[in-house]
């Protein structure tokens, strides 16, 4: 409590401005990371999750804006810095990986040129120092024969071997804050697992924290310390992994986890939600998810929920929450609300 | 073999060679699927997974006949399918493919989508009729009547995977190859596309080869499961058996790398991290195909490639040391 958060996002909004109207991407998420934690940032295509990642990065598309909020990076507001500042910052604080490794890194010039680059732009280190930096990093994502891939070009290498080659370029200048952005979903399982330890691994020798993003509930769960539920741009629920999958108190995270095919001797079938995502263009007035929601309730549909406390290491924002909570007797009814 | 009732489906050391242009003279091979055999009983699921470029959706595909098989046979129900006869089968073996954009034409309107095999294979008298099966169809996939004027731009992934099973279902094929069908749809939908390729397969006693790389999935699915590597069947067997307890060592690490949602698992498992990439198929490795990875091989793998043998009842595996 009493020490500094490493990074705290505050009621950020996002938008893109489009032809079609306001696409409301991100709409008021709030969190915050300690230095050296996994955070997991889980939901579907559309809920929100890469573009807060891209707003804290300040990379989004020219129709994209943050609309409101703060991203305090060690208290200060990151959303004020000037442009100059920001290319400062971002590699050397923060750095971010993509999910396709092949379009990030740019099949014109080589392996070497490119994580060369992102070590003199971020240190004042010479030539040779910033060759045998590119070699160190190389050796510590685990690619054999550093040399000789420096000088090779990106389509020389497999997937994986791209991936450790974006996860040698970010943490080349030690962030404080890696941010993984589906860094798996395009690769194969057994690479997949190598990466996943790959990024354990660094994690613990190196001390960063990460924001993981990912819709794989199995990733999440491998990985992550906290993490967060989104649902059409919004939090729905927020704890540590064990909170959420064996408490989990939003009926979005109740559902995703019922999607999920598990090992069983006996078939169970799958409860799917039903229906599509939300609309971004034409948000509902109460809660995103109550359209697709089993146990929606009068309230979901007129007002959106707000965040409670269910313990310690919880927070959801549903309402059928609130009225468990309150049959439980651990919330007392507020003024005027009925369920 | 006796006793046992005659398979709908069965593959007989199919092999699919591509062809490729080295340089000016040579023609080099990429042995896509070498010599793989297994069979389908009606109304069952196979489940059949590996990693990319394993040659999973070319067995799929070889199997149709859309690609020339380069050798091998195939069976559907006692009778051998060749390239003269295929299009009798073509009612009964149809395809549900992965990308639900790429597979749907889009000038097409949904009720031309659904009702071509119908108009191809003649499946009715009167424009009402042909009307009234394609509402049918949409309502079985869960879709609406409403859907059939519609272009498939106009509907999310989820449905648009729907319409592709309502292509393959109008002309009441007794076995669908499901290459991939939900790996890219979200979790949510994707629970939704699994459920209804039950429900048909319960209703309509469909058989499947089910097709994909999600190992979660497939066992969900599947009664028995095929692991490829490299073209070539390396264990097949029971589902519950080859997750429960995998024999061949690619099997071994492939289940456990599967990222469990489950933190208590997560935390207790251990992992077996394959070194390296699999080998590009046109340089295979000779002998045993995953040698090169295995941290059991010997100098015997080098020598030869591992049968599959049975080596309880009911599974096959192909390793020399198992």
């Amino acid at each position: 409590m009493s020490e500094m958060p490493l990074l705290q996002v505050k009621n950020l909004h996002t938008s893109f401005f489009t032809d079609a109207g306001e696409v409301k991407a991100v709409n008021g998420i709030s969190y915050n990371l300690d230095a050296g934690k996994v955070l997991g940032i889980v939901g579907e295509s559309g809920s929100g999750k890469s573009v807060s990642a891209y707003s804290i990065m300040r990379i989004l598309t020219d129709t994209g804006r943050v609309t409101g909020g703060e991203v305090l990076f060690k208290g200060e507001n990151i959303l004020n810095y000037t442009p100059q500042q920001m290319q400062k910052f971002r590699g050397s604080r923060i750095s971010i990986i993509f999910q396709d490794p092949m379009t990030c890194l740019n099949p014109t010039f080589s392996i070497g040129s490119q994580l060369r680059e992102a070590i003199r732009i971020h240190t004042d280190r010479n030539k040779e120092q910033i060759q045998a930096r590119a070699v160190e990093m190389l050796q510590l994502v685990g690619v054999n024969e550093p040399e000789r891939r420096l000088r090779q070009y990106p389509h020389e290498l497999s997937g994986g071997m791209r991936q450790r080659v974006m996860i040698a370029m970010a943490l080349a200048c030690e962030p404080d804050i890696l941010i993984a952005d589906e860094p798996t979903t395009a690769l194969d399982v057994t690479i997949q697992a190598q990466i996943l330890e790959l990024m354990q691994s660094l994690q613990k020798k190196l001390g960063m924290a990460i924001i993981m993003i990912t819709h794989d509930l199995g990733v999440i769960a491998d990985m992550c310390d906290e993490i967060i539920v989104m649902y059409g741009g919004k939090v729905c629920e927020r704890g540590t992994a064990d909170e959420i999958f064996y408490n989990p108190r939003h009926e979005y995270t109740k559902g995703l986890i019922r999607s999920i095919p598990r090992i069983s001797e006996k078939h169970e079938k799958l409860v799917p939600i039903a229906g599509s995502p939300v609309d971004l263009l034409n948000l509902p007035k109460g809660c995103a998810f109550a359209a697709r929601c089993d146990h929606a309730m009068k309230i979901c549909l007129e007002q959106p929920p707000e965040e409670i406390r269910v313990n310690d290491f919880h927070i959801a924002a549903c309402w059928n929450n609130v009225r468990r909570m309150m049959e439980d007797g651990q919330l007392e009814v507020k003024d005027g609300e009925e369920v | 073999m006796s006793g046992r009732k005659q398979p709908l489906v069965e593959v007989r050391n199919l092999k699919k060679y591509f062809p490729i242009k080295s340089g000016m003279m040579n023609k080099t091979l990429l042995k896509a699927v070498d010599d793989v055999s297994f069979s389908i009983d009606e109304g069952e699921t196979l489940g059949l997974v590996g990693e990319s470029g394993c040659g999973k959706t070319t067995v799929g595909r070889t199997l149709l006949h859309l690609y020339t098989p380069t050798s091998g046979e195939v069976y559907f129900d006692g009778k051998r399918v060749t390239e003269k006869n295929i299009g009798d089968f073509r009612k009964d073996m149809q395809i549900v493919f992965q990308d639900p954009y790429s597979s749907l034409n889009p000038r097409m309107t949904v009720s031309d989508i659904i009702g071509e095999p119908l108009d191809i294979h003649k499946l009715y008298s009167s424009r009402q009729e042909r009307a009234d099966r394609i509402s049918e169809l949409l309502t079985i996939v869960g879709l609406n009547s409403e859907h059939a004027n519609r272009y498939a731009h106009e509907f999310s992934g989820g449905q648009r995977q729907r319409i592709g099973i309502a292509r393959s279902l109008a002309v009441n094929p007794r076995f669908i190859v499901c290459d991939e069908p939900v790996s890219a749809l979200d979790v949510s939908i994707q629970a939704q596309i699994i459920n209804t390729f039950e429900e048909l397969q319960q209703k309509l006693g469909i058989a499947y080869l089910f097709i994909a790389h999600d190992l979660l999935v497939v066992q969900h699915m599947s009664k028995r499961i095929a692991v490829m590597y490299l073209g070539h069947i390396v264990e097949i067997g029971p589902s519950m058996e080859i997750i429960k307890s995998p024999i061949h060592p690619y099997s071994e690490s492939l289940i456990s790398a599967i990222p469990m949602p489950d933190p208590e698992t997560a935390r207790h498992k251990n992992r077996i991290i394959l070194e390296g990439d699999v080998p590009s198929p046109l340089k295979m490795p000779r002998g045993c195909p995953f040698r090169t990875r295995c941290r059991y091989a010997t100098k015997e793998c080098e020598e030869s490639r591992p049968e599959l043998k049975e080596v309880a009842p009911g599974r096959f595996v192909a390793c020399h040391h198992r």
